[in-house]
């Protein structure tokens, strides 16, 4: 929580201008009991009805001092905090962009998007309310003690002699409430994640007979979290009964021992009754400071998570300052060797292999032979751990990674689109892309047809997701915005699997005459989408169990063989 | 459905943030006196508790309210005796000795007061949170009974709202704003009597405030719910853009388009700024008018309270009295202008968790036949279903021998599910029978029932635990190479040793760390080491290559 805090340094004047003003505000507020007794003391008693008028005069202007102060900072807070919010926005935002992949796999998208999006503004609101209200709490309690002091010194030690009472119980009670808060929300947190997987696992919960262990399961969070719960409330139950005795017996006293300085003249009624207003605006302070603590327990467990993110190093280096530019169109794999840290085995070993310009290289392999894996190396999603890959003739870890991803055109198994119209989501691919040239990767891509249909055509809106597409339709756009960037290397990672098989043939020849210049790799399941290729590389369990045509293959390549049986029909083959 | 990567939207909860209760806009309930009711039934086994809190929160307050009265006749007597000396009056003196008495009897009235105010909230958490307890554990228990009719029809994120975030709102309702009515209604009242009892000259010129800051404040409320709204608006765009980005990562990487993220985020993330600034300053400034007007009201009562002391229409005492009751006066106020808002929101919540407990429950079990150990016959007679009114399925018969493989294929929307659903007794059937070994499926116990089959469905659903905790999910007593071979007959064991931490990878709540083919393998890694008669797999390889599928058949 501190270290975000720290951030706002940034608006130290603004930070500064509402300390000064809730100082302002306040002394305007303790001024009022001061100029009360004047009223008493110097109107009441001697019947001066003119001068209590004149008093009550100034007492409004300062009230309304007070007024504008306080309006004034809240201009200042929340440019404060709302800037403090997005500042720690972007930089979360920023830091996520330079993310490798292993990053988003280590802490999960959807909890990095709450880290991005809930905590922070969870955080947000806290900061508001300490500049709000907390900020106010000691400049209360430090104007209202010298106010006293100057009203009667002596009689300020009742305060003094009550305060260590007062923080005293206050600590003891946050000192014994704040681990249970921070427990709450844990507990909390818990329940929350077992209902959701009882909600989202019902069918496989029921199907496996689990019903009554999650039944358990539950009760136990429901219950953990319920002792807890009571437990804190019980120790928060002490905090006003406490804090409001304190102040009263306070008052109690300032009456008894003001009656004995009034009585030896060293005090005035009036003076009196200022005193104990003052009383009462400290121990208020301090009841409205210890609203923070019930919400910094929240934030800062929302902290706690932002951080982690902050602190999360991309493993990946940005280096390199080569160009790309040695030789076009080529993609080479030096005895590659890819292990996630602390993993037994390595996804995939020694793989080696090269491709040039027009040539296409096909990539075929069991569930978890590591293909993804492979393909996610050439954009440097991932780094190798042993080995090298060189894009166009330069190692990409010598290359800035703008400039390797430049040379590429990268179809994701999942086909990713974006909230825009169809045109925009093509020229994701080529910022400046004219319309002829989105209109010629649409129709290499056989997505045309169905753009046309839409009633937008090319400025039809995809929405979020791209969940008004069909898969295949979506797979096209996906395949149209890599083709539009005209890389030197297309990677289509299992791209053509919702295509039909009549679509997926017309695509493959299209992409033919538009791949001349470059290196294709395509991942694929079928055997279908492998055929014509120049080059498969057959994948076993991250190994590199065959490299060939699909005839070469076919004949030694006892994997291949297998894969081919499982798909095709005996004529089919031969 | 672990893999949709939906964002966690906190449902209802807190409104605008920051806004404070003034601008939270309950929603209305559709039957408040009946779920008013049904509630008070969760607090009835706690009645004799309740009552003790009431007398608690209104002693605690009574006494509370005398004090300043007290406290001014002390100060009343103060001031005549040091007057009286002041003038020179012979023998005058502060009577000590009366003022001691005073002041001792308002000592002892605090700590009653403060005692009981203790009590009442000690007594209430126990209170608040069993409630609270109760009500969870009565969902708990619905969900278990409700059928699978409910969970597919309802959004995930709905029901897991009314059970977090409608229960927390009761809970903390009860926790907090019960006793803060009493004791607010109480304080009103009290006040009332004591400022009345020492001047209505006074009483009026502290009420007048009232209307004043409600018209003062609205206006500046309508505008604070405009920037509200602008504010709530940046963010939920600034939320999508977030989204968006963060799920479309590798495509933003791969097309260089980091830098254009980057941009646009700014550009929402600064009119977001813009919007929240200007809604926080407006919010921030209407407390301090509150207190302005309630501090303009102060002075006049100081220097009204002032020549009315001066023409002896009051004393001294009453002055301090009714300045502390001013102060006093404000809170309790604010907080029942909430009431009507806080019992609404509550209720509101309090039918919304109802509603789901009124859900119909699963047809009960009869179980008159007992399948010890299936050995696979599975037939279906005439069977007829449908989700709706309208027959999906209509006469059926199938029939199917132990050691069979039998392959269901059609098209989308076939069907093929729905047999599933049926023979795992998922849903009921509209007619006709489904039998085990010969045996009606719905005469045994759903759970002898399903323990026959093992189910690999098409859509893959891993908790948040380990690979291994995973797998022994449906035989919690398997051993290590148990797990192993069951791993390796699914052809999940060697992905598994690539994992960062092998077979204890603790997969994230999205287990969005291994791939949809490879959590296909574990599930079915699952169902084999459960080791059952009838093996279901629906649709269990489409992510998973056909070699592969082969070979696990």
């Amino acid at each position: 929580m501190l270290k975000l805090l720290k951030r706002l340094g940034v608006y130290k004047t603004a930070v500064l201008a509402v300390v000064l003003l809730v100082f302002l505000q306040s002394m305007a507020d303790l001024y009022l009991p001061t100029l009360m007794a004047d009223i008493i003391d110097n109107g009441v008693v001697t019947g001066d009805t003119p001068y209590i008028w004149k008093i009550g005069g100034i007492m409004l202007g300062v009230t309304a001092l007070g007024a504008i102060a306080s309006v004034i900072a809240s201009y200042y807070s929340s440019k404060a905090a709302m800037g403090l919010g997005r500042d720690i926005r972007r930089s979360v935002f920023n830091h996520v962009e330079r993310f490798s992949l292993q990053e988003f796999d280590q802490v999960g998208t959807a909890s990095l998007i709450t880290r991005t999006t809930n905590d922070i503004t969870q955080v947000q609101q806290v900061v508001i309310m300490l500049l709000r209200m907390v900020v106010s709490a000691p400049i209360m309690f430090v104007g209202g003690l010298i106010m006293a002091v100057s009203k009667d010194a002596k009689l300020s030690l009742v305060i003094v002699v009550a305060m260590p009472f007062l923080v005293g119980a206050i600590l003891l009670i946050f000192w014994k409430g704040m681990p249970l808060f921070a427990e709450v929300q844990k507990r909390l947190d818990r329940l929350n994640l077992v209902l959701r997987e009882n909600l989202t696992g019902v069918r496989v919960i029921r199907a496996f007979n689990r019903e009554r262990e999650e039944k358990v399961r539950l009760n136990k969070a429901n219950r953990e979290l319920t002792d807890v719960s009571i437990r804190v409330n019980k120790v928060m139950a002490g905090m006003m009964p406490v804090m409001m005795l304190v102040m009263n017996l306070t008052v109690v006293g300032v009456i008894w021992f003001g009656g004995m300085r009034i009585d030896s003249g060293a005090m005035q009624i009036g003076d009196l009754m200022a005193f104990i207003q003052y009383v009462m605006q400290i121990m208020f302070a301090l009841v409205m400071a210890s609203v923070m603590f019930v919400m910094v327990p929240r934030a800062a467990v929302s902290a706690r998570r932002i951080n982690e993110v902050l602190e999360m190093e991309p493993t990946m280096q940005d280096e390199g300052v080569r160009k790309a530019d040695r030789e076009r169109g080529t993609l080479v794999f030096d005895r590659v060797t890819f292990r996630y840290p602390g993993a037994e085995e390595p996804v995939l070993s020694d793989v080696s292999f090269s491709a040039k310009a027009g040539e296409v290289t096909a990539i075929i392999g069991g569930t978890g032979s590591g293909k993804s894996t492979l393909v996610n190396l050439i954009p440097r999603f991932y780094d190798v751990s042993e080995g090298r890959i060189r894009v166009n003739g330069v190692e990409i870890s010598d290359m800035p990674q703008e400039e390797l991803r430049s040379k590429l055109g990268f179809v994701p198994q999942k086909a990713l689109l974006f909230t825009g119209s169809i045109a925009d989501n093509i020229r994701f691919g080529k910022e400046n892309a004219t319309i002829e040239e989105i209109e010629h990767a649409a129709r290499v891509a056989q997505a045309e047809e169905f753009i046309l249909g839409l009633p937008g055509k090319y400025e039809s809106i995809v929405e979020q997701g791209g969940s008004n597409l069909s898969g295949g339709q979506k797979q096209r756009l996906s395949i149209a915005r890599a083709l539009v960037r005209k890389p030197d290397i297309y990677v289509f990672d299992d791209s053509f699997s919702a295509l039909d098989f009549k679509t997926d043939a017309a695509l493959r020849k299209a992409l033919r005459s538009e791949t001349e210049q470059a290196t294709v790799m395509i991942v694929a399941q079928r055997v279908s989408t492998v055929l014509d290729a120049d080059r498969i590389i057959v994948l076993e369990d991250g190994k590199v169990a065959g490299v060939g045509t699909h005839d070469q293959l076919l004949e030694d390549n006892a994997v291949y063989r297998e894969i081919v049986e499982s798909q095709l029909s005996e004529e089919e083959i031969a | 459905m672990t893999n949709q990567k939906q964002p966690v939207r906190p449902a209802g909860g807190p409104g605008h943030p920051g806004g404070g209760n003034m601008m939270m806009m309950g929603e209305k309930p559709k039957d408040f006196k009946g779920t008013f009711r049904r509630l008070l039934r969760y607090l009835r086994p706690r009645k004799q508790a309740l009552t003790a809190v009431l007398l608690a929160a209104i002693l605690s307050t009574v006494f509370m309210i005398a004090g300043p009265k007290i406290m001014g006749i002390a100060i009343t007597e103060l001031f005549e005796g040091a007057f009286a000396k002041f003038r020179g009056v012979p023998g005058a003196a502060i009577d000590f000795e009366r003022i001691g008495n005073i002041l001792l009897l308002l000592a002892g009235l605090y700590l009653v007061s403060s005692l009981f105010n203790y009590v009442q909230q000690y007594i209430m958490s126990g209170v608040a949170q069993k409630t609270v307890y109760d009500l969870r554990e009565d969902v708990n228990l619905k969900l278990e009974k409700l059928p699978l009719k409910y969970y597919d029809g309802k959004a995930k994120g709905e029901t897991l709202s009314r059970v977090t975030n409608d229960i927390d709102t009761i809970g903390s309702t009860l926790q907090q704003s019960v006793t803060q009515f009493i004791t607010s209604f109480v304080t009103i009242i009290g006040i009332l009597i004591m400022m009345l009892s020492i001047s209505p000259v006074l009483t009026l010129i502290s009420l007048v405030s009232l209307p004043v800051s409600i018209f003062a404040i609205r206006p500046i409320l309508k505008r604070s719910q405009k920037y509200f709204a602008d504010q709530q608006r940046t963010l939920g765009e600034l939320n999508g853009h977030i989204e968006e980005m963060y799920t479309g990562h590798p495509v933003v990487k791969a097309f260089g388009r980091e830098r254009r993220a980057v941009e646009q985020f700014d550009a929402v993330n600064e009119e977001l700024y813009e919007a929240g600034r200007k809604a926080q300053f407006i919010s921030g400034i209407i407390m301090p008018m509150m207190f302005f007007i309630g501090n303009i009201s102060y002075v006049l009562i100081s220097v009204v309270g002032g020549i009315l002391v001066t023409q002896r229409a009051i004393s001294i005492g009453d002055i301090q009295a009714f300045i502390t009751y001013t102060r006093q006066f404000t809170q309790p106020i604010t907080q029942t202008a909430n009431i009507a808002n806080v019992i609404q929101s509550t209720v509101a919540a309090a039918e919304r968790v109802f509603e789901l407990l009124d859900e119909q429950e699963e047809v009960a079990e009869v179980t008159t036949a007992r399948l010890e150990s299936a050995k696979g016959a599975v037939t279906f007679e005439h069977v007829d279903f449908g989700y709706g009114e309208e027959l999906l399925i209509r006469d059926m018969d199938i029939s199917v021998e132990p050691g069979q493989t039998v392959a269901i294929v059609g098209p989308t929307g076939a069907g093929k599910t729905t047999l599933i659903n049926l023979l795992m007794r998922f849903y009921e059937l509209n007619g006709g029978v489904i039998r085990i070994d010969g045996l009606d499926s719905r005469k045994m116990s759903r759970e002898d029932l399903r323990t026959t089959f093992g189910m690999v469905l098409q859509d893959t659903w891993l908790f948040n635990g380990t690979i291994r905790d995973n797998i022994v999910y449906g035989k919690p007593s398997a051993t290590e190479e148990e797990i192993i071979a069951a791993s390796s007959a699914a052809y999940a064991d060697h992905f598994i040793r690539t994992l960062p931490e092998g077979y204890d990878t603790v997969l994230n709540e999205e287990a969005s760390n291994i791939s949809q083919g490879q959590k296909q393998l574990l599930t079915i890694a699952r169902a084999i080491l459960a080791d059952p008669p009838i093996m279901i797999l629906d649709e269990a390889t489409s992510s998973v290559d056909t070699r592969t599928e082969i070979q696990i058949q």
